[in-house]
């Protein structure tokens, strides 16, 4: 069954629509493939239309869906031979974050990526995407991993932030990302990153420090979730919508902001709609990204990706 | 005098309470941690530590720097020019509105101050985090601040000291602001290539985007006793678990058992734990490897001046640093 988005109220009824008709068209009667042809084209341009302009709040939702591809799928659907790595091997093994290394389109690399998990059981297990301190830390051993083997690096981003917990406080979180950007910016081997559902704050940046930065489509990145920064600088939290708008936080806004490299276009109605499309298109990104990177040493690797994020901000014009 | 009690030098005394900080019409001030009022002269005069419970209250940049260089003395840098409201950011209010506001307030263009001179007769180069400014908020300017002290810390050849005191980002700013982190992580990089000491000290309150990068990456990291010290906010973690959080949670304590910061220094003696930390890093590269005690080749070391440090009084030695601070004075209670 699938998840309607409160802005998605004639796609759904379009879709009810069609899947009564196919229901009925097992019966044996005529002209309902006719109708059910006619209601897919209304229903694409619908899709077309609604998903063309979504609002920046819209592409919250969209990001957050419950059926939105997440790590795994893409791990499942690029990566051959994986070998799944575990623990920061001081602490604990984080399940909100997943790595390892694999074969993807002929290169063996280190794919890193929070998981927020498929039904609310796996959810939970997964903590929804938000990684503990070890969980950044196993993703600094795998790119140390990744340095010593001169493997490029995949990141993978996908996660509401890391975890405000009294465990996650006590064991460094603050530290745990600092870290984490600072290994990524120290690398001497390639970092791409996507950001594929999700980029929420230092938890996101923590993996994103990279040489190409992606975002899908209809994907988000911000410094505060529009809801957290809406109960701060609005004092109420149903401000969310206002504060995601105001903070420019889709991939739209953050290219011509020159924080992304990129943005990798979804299927129509979302990835949601056609997971193994969208784990493909991200496929061709990162396998072009990582094409224009390869044969580069490490110094000017660093060089350039410093460079990078260097000149944000500053190209704003003062 | 102890080797501690003399680190308030009148100068400084004079110097801190002819500060920015205008005195109050309010004469006294109410110390937040144990109630009792202080006058404001001594408060001022013990660098805004209370007298009665030993609380660190919040402490104004100027009073920091001065705390810290030989004699009181260091020069401002300008900071350089960075882009005003990026996004055209509109809340309750306009973001350029309560820039100026605070710019107004505090009589400074941004969050940061940068502060250059000496510290043990070698180079330093401080910057000091305006928690009154936005809550010392890191927005564009302040990264490309934090990057100019790096850079001329390098340029000098000087010690790169860090005093936050900050919410974390500034959200006005959105994603520019979350840029930052990377930013001055990278600022850390430079210095730490350099062959240069980082030493970040973490006062109340250290948090968010800030504790998540170049706060925490610090060669050694000092706390001042109390500070609250984290990445996300105790409000934040309170909604997520749902129960309360235990005693002393995200202060400079909780952090030091949990061995996330080196070590607690006691407002008066920053400047002597400082002046330790430059010469034991610093000097090494500046003397010949293998100098002998009796043959100092010392032509071009700079004399360290007598903070304490050395043994001021024929064969008194100075006492360690430890990493809880220790007891400074009588009346000092600390825990």
């Amino acid at each position: 069954m699938r998840t309607f988005l409160d802005f998605e109220k004639p796609i759904a009824d379009l879709e009810g629509k069609i899947a009564e008709l196919r229901h009925l068209s097992s019966t044996g009667e005529i002209n309902i493939a006719e109708e059910i042809s006619r209601l897919q084209v209304k229903l694409d341009a619908s899709l077309k239309q609604v998903y063309g302009k979504l609002s920046a709040w819209q592409k919250v939702q969209v990001a957050r869906h419950f059926d939105r591809p997440h790590s795994r799928d893409y791990l499942t659907g690029l990566i051959d031979d994986f070998v799944a790595l575990a623990g920061d091997k001081a602490f604990a093994e984080d399940p909100a974050m997943i790595g390892g290394i694999g074969r993807f389109r002929g290169r063996t690399v280190i794919v890193i990526g929070q998981e927020k998990g498929a039904d609310t059981e796996d959810r939970i297990r997964h903590n929804f995407g938000m990684a503990r301190p070890e969980g950044y830390r196993k993703a600094q051993r795998l790119m140390r991993l990744a340095d010593r083997f001169a493997l490029p690096v995949i990141t993978l981003v996908d996660t509401p932030g890391a975890y405000p917990g009294v465990d996650a406080e006590a064991r460094g979180q603050a530290e745990a990302i600092a870290r984490s950007i600072d290994i990524c910016l120290g690398l001497g081997v390639p970092i791409v990153s996507v950001v594929i559902g999700e980029g929420g704050s230092g938890g996101a940046i923590a993996l994103a420090a990279a040489d190409r930065v992606m975002m899908l489509e209809h994907a988000v990145y911000s410094v505060i979730s529009p809801e957290g920064c809406a109960s701060i600088l609005w004092r109420d939290g149903e401000q969310a919508k206002t504060a995601a708008q105001a903070m420019k936080m889709t991939a739209e806004d953050l290219k011509e902001l020159g924080i992304i490299d990129r943005i990798v276009a979804e299927p129509l109605g979302g990835a949601h709609r056609a997971p193994e499309l969208a784990v493909a298109a991200v496929g061709d990104a990162l396998a072009e990204a990582l094409d224009e990177l390869a044969g580069r040493d490490a110094d000017s690797l660093r060089q350039e990706r410093r460079m990078k994020f260097l000149r944000m901000g500053a190209q704003q014009g003062a | 005098m102890s080797w501690l009690s003399n680190v308030v030098r009148p100068k400084l005394r004079e110097w801190v309470g002819a500060g920015s900080r205008s005195v109050p019409d309010n004469l006294w001030e109410k110390c937040p941690a144990c109630e009792q009022m202080i006058f404001h002269r001594e408060l001022e005069s013990r660098l805004r530590v209370c007298p009665h419970c030993d609380h660190h209250l919040r402490l104004g940049v100027d009073a920091r720097l001065g705390m810290i260089f030989d004699d009181a003395a260091f020069e401002t840098v300008a900071l350089p020019k960075a882009p005003v409201d990026p996004l055209k950011f509109r809340d309750v209010r306009k973001y350029p509105d309560r820039l100026k506001e605070a710019q107004t307030r505090t009589g400074r263009s941004e969050a940061l101050i940068i502060a250059n001179g000496q510290i043990g007769a070698l180079p330093a180069v401080a910057v000091a985090l305006n928690f009154d400014f936005m809550g010392g908020s890191m927005g564009v300017a302040v990264g490309e601040s934090f990057l100019a002290a790096a850079r001329l810390a390098i340029e000098k050849d000087a010690t790169f000291i860090v005093f936050c005191a900050s919410g974390g980002a500034r959200m006005q700013e959105g994603i520019l602001s979350l840029m930052q982190m990377a930013r001055t992580t990278i600022a850390v990089q430079l210095v730490r290539e350099a062959g240069l000491p980082y030493l970040a000290i973490l006062t109340d309150p250290t948090t968010g985007g800030v504790s998540a990068s170049f706060a925490m990456l610090g060669d050694v990291t000092i706390a001042e006793p109390g500070a609250v010290i984290g990445f996300a906010g105790a409000r934040v973690i309170e909604q997520t678990i749902r129960e309360s959080l235990p005693a002393g949670f995200q202060k400079a304590e909780y952090l030091l058992e949990h061995g996330m910061v080196d070590l607690i220094v006691h407002r008066s003696a920053m400047r002597e734990a400082l002046v330790r930390l430059n010469t034991l890093l610093r000097r090494p590269r500046l003397e010949p490897i293998f100098a002998s005690a009796n043959e100092p080749d010392g032509e071009e070391l700079p004399e360290v001046p007598d903070d304490g440090l050395r043994g001021e009084r024929g064969s008194e030695a100075p006492p360690a640093l430890h990493a809880h601070p220790q007891p400074v004075g009588e009346d000092r209670v600390v825990e």
